[in-house]
């Protein structure tokens, strides 16, 4: 069986910028790849070049064994596309949108309406089908660009950043409609700057630094090269941070990070924790703040790069900046 | 692929087979389906229809009521004089909407989701365009009614009138690739709009719109006469109200082919490098 997407090398250059410097990736049948990189990270000209919106400077990239440079029209009948931007005509209804898809895909009137009425349902959207697209909120927006991707029955999908800018409950809905696509069997491209989400989706992971895969592997592998999870102490006295980081230290056996006021470091065991406290207690540190999180994408860059996530540019969540950069 | 993506494929009909390669007769059916998109937007935006047919009524009452008097003694006359040419400018000035709505598109991500379906590549750029032929007509007809009401009787007659409003579509059709250029050339929907008003003004003002050349200083006369705002706006007349034609007819459909001879090829040639 081939892969559903092999990239070899692809290059992207836009102007004296390097998009891309030479990325590989390949994504099994009926599985979830995750992308997952900081804003400028390439992940956005990945999902460009491999939906045959952008032609690369080098490399190779196939779909079902189609050359999306050569074959592209083949590509486009394979592929579903839902861009970071809600990609849906604001001043159509629901049910329009889907009927011109559908219409443009070859569908007959009535097996247009059947179709959009039958993606509407799926993705709660009935009540507002006869509805402007611009009166949606903002997850029934992404909702209905989901359900426009999904009109021609793609074998493979590309999510490229579905859940940014959504509120936790909208996203959470969005990962349902995603794990009900891959049973059945749709294959999914997912980029992310969110661990969480790759965590939470894909089975096999890629990370991009600066046009560079710089990690690969299952979510479980990533995790245990950057820590599963992040134990922060904060002590009352922020005199006592030097003592609070060498207990952190010992217990933990991984390196500390110290910031002002609090000290941290990398956990694979969660059962360190009461051993902290203890520890602590014993050597009379009072303590004002102790946390034991996952560790954001900033910590697994630091984790895996050595420098962390570029995202202080305040092209944050949701910032709509850098669509053909990033 | 399982047993799963069946179960959804009874639901509906399953996706069509799609022909291997876009012929001509499918590329026309895309480009009609998209047309049919811009047309919905019409009816969708009651402001646009508006800005379509607002504008145009307001130049026909100033224009008339205001210069009318000053300008041949007479705001009968001045009225019969300007009707084509405000006519002409209306419609000209609409062709940025092609630019604008083209960017708007391209930032929304909507130009990305039709070219990545399996579709005609030209079938965005030819669906806007027809749309937007309906909406320059929509303009023509608008500046009319408000001249029949406020007693316009072109001599022309109807068939004088509706070859004129067929000359000034066709003016249109040729301009809006210039336009069609712009949008995908510039960033931003804001930037287009200012682009593409900028050079209207001289375009429509410095021509024999709204006063005869003759009457203008030389310099400016000279702009006006190789302006091709003259031409259309002088052919329109002839048709409407008497008058040569033929020659400002000739020049028409020279730069008519000069238009679109230069900016079809650009504007598709951006279209289809646009990242």
């Amino acid at each position: 069986m081939t892969d559903a997407i092999r990239a070899e090398g692809l290059v992207k250059r836009f102007k004296e910028q390097t998009a891309l410097a030479g990325v590989d990736l390949t994504a099994r049948k009926g599985a979830v790849l995750g992308v997952l990189g900081p804003n400028g990270s390439g992940k956005t000209t990945t999902v460009r070049i491999l939906a045959t919106l952008l032609r690369p400077d080098g490399g190779y990239a196939e779909v079902d064994g189609l050359d999306v440079v050569r074959n592209p029209h083949e590509v486009r009948r394979k592929i579903g596309l839902t861009g970071q931007y809600a990609a849906v005509d604001q001043d159509l209804s629901g049910t329009q949108n889907l009927v011109l898809i559908a219409r443009l895909l070859g569908f007959s009137r009535r097996g247009a309406r059947a179709r959009a009425a039958e993606l509407l349902a799926r993705f709660s959207l009935t009540d507002a089908a006869d509805r402007a697209a611009k009166t949606y909120s903002g997850g029934m927006r992404r909702r209905l660009d989901l359900a426009a991707s999904l009109v021609g029955r793609p074998s493979l999908l590309y999510l490229d950043e579905p859940t940014t800018g959504l509120d936790p409950h909208s996203r959470n809905e969005l990962w349902d409609v995603v794990r009900g696509l891959v049973d059945d069997g749709v294959t999914v491209l997912l980029t992310t700057q969110y661990l969480e989400e790759a965590d939470q989706l894909a089975d096999d992971i890629v990370v991009l630094d600066h046009g560079k895969v710089i990690s690969r592997g299952t979510p479980d592998e990533l995790k245990a090269q950057a820590g599963s999870q992040v134990l922060q102490v904060r002590p009352g006295d922020p005199g006592l941070l030097d003592r609070v980081g060498r207990i952190v230290e010992q217990v933990t056996g991984s390196e500390v990070r110290t910031s002002e006021s609090s000290a941290g470091a990398s956990v694979t065991d969660p059962a360190v924790l009461p051993e902290v406290v203890r520890r602590l207690d014993e050597a009379g540190v009072a303590i004002a703040e102790l946390t034991l999180r996952k560790p954001s994408l900033d910590e697994v860059f630091l984790a895996l790069t050595g420098h962390t996530a570029e995202t202080a540019d305040g092209a944050g969540a949701g910032a709509p900046t850098e669509r053909t950069s990033a | 692929m399982t047993a799963a993506t069946t179960a959804e494929n009874t639901a509906a009909e399953a996706a069509p087979v799609l022909a291997p390669r876009v012929t001509p007769v499918i590329a026309a059916r895309h480009g009609a389906l998209l047309t049919w998109r811009s047309l919905v937007k019409i009816k969708r935006n009651p402001e646009e229809i508006l800005g379509l047919t607002f504008m145009p009524l307001m130049f026909v009452a100033l224009f008339v009521f205001v210069f009318g008097q000053a300008m041949m003694g007479d705001w009968q006359a001045y009225r019969d004089f300007i009707i084509p040419g405000i006519a002409a400018q209306s419609v000209i000035f609409a062709t940025i909407g092609t630019g604008v709505a083209l960017n708007t598109d391209i930032e929304k991500g909507i130009f990305d989701r039709f070219r990545s379906l399996p579709i005609a590549r030209s079938a965005p750029l030819v669906g806007a365009i027809l749309g937007d032929l309906v909406r320059y007509a929509l303009t023509v007809v608008a500046v009319l009614a408000v001249a029949l009401l406020i007693g316009y009787r072109p001599s022309g007659g109807l068939l004088g009138v509706v070859a004129a409003g067929g000359v000034v579509l066709l003016f249109a059709f040729a301009l809006c690739w210039l336009s069609a250029f712009m949008g995908l050339l510039l960033r931003t929907p804001m930037a287009v709009n200012i682009f593409g008003s900028i050079w209207m003004f001289p375009l429509t003002f410095g021509a024999s719109t709204f006063v005869d050349p003759d009457r203008m200083p030389s310099w400016m006369a000279a702009f006006a006469e190789v302006n091709p705002v003259t031409h259309v706006t002088d052919t329109m007349r002839g048709l409407m109200e008497g008058g040569p034609v033929l020659q400002p007819l000739a020049w028409t459909l020279v730069w008519v082919a000069v238009l679109i001879g230069i900016f079809f090829p650009l504007a598709t040639r951006a279209y289809r490098n646009r990242a």
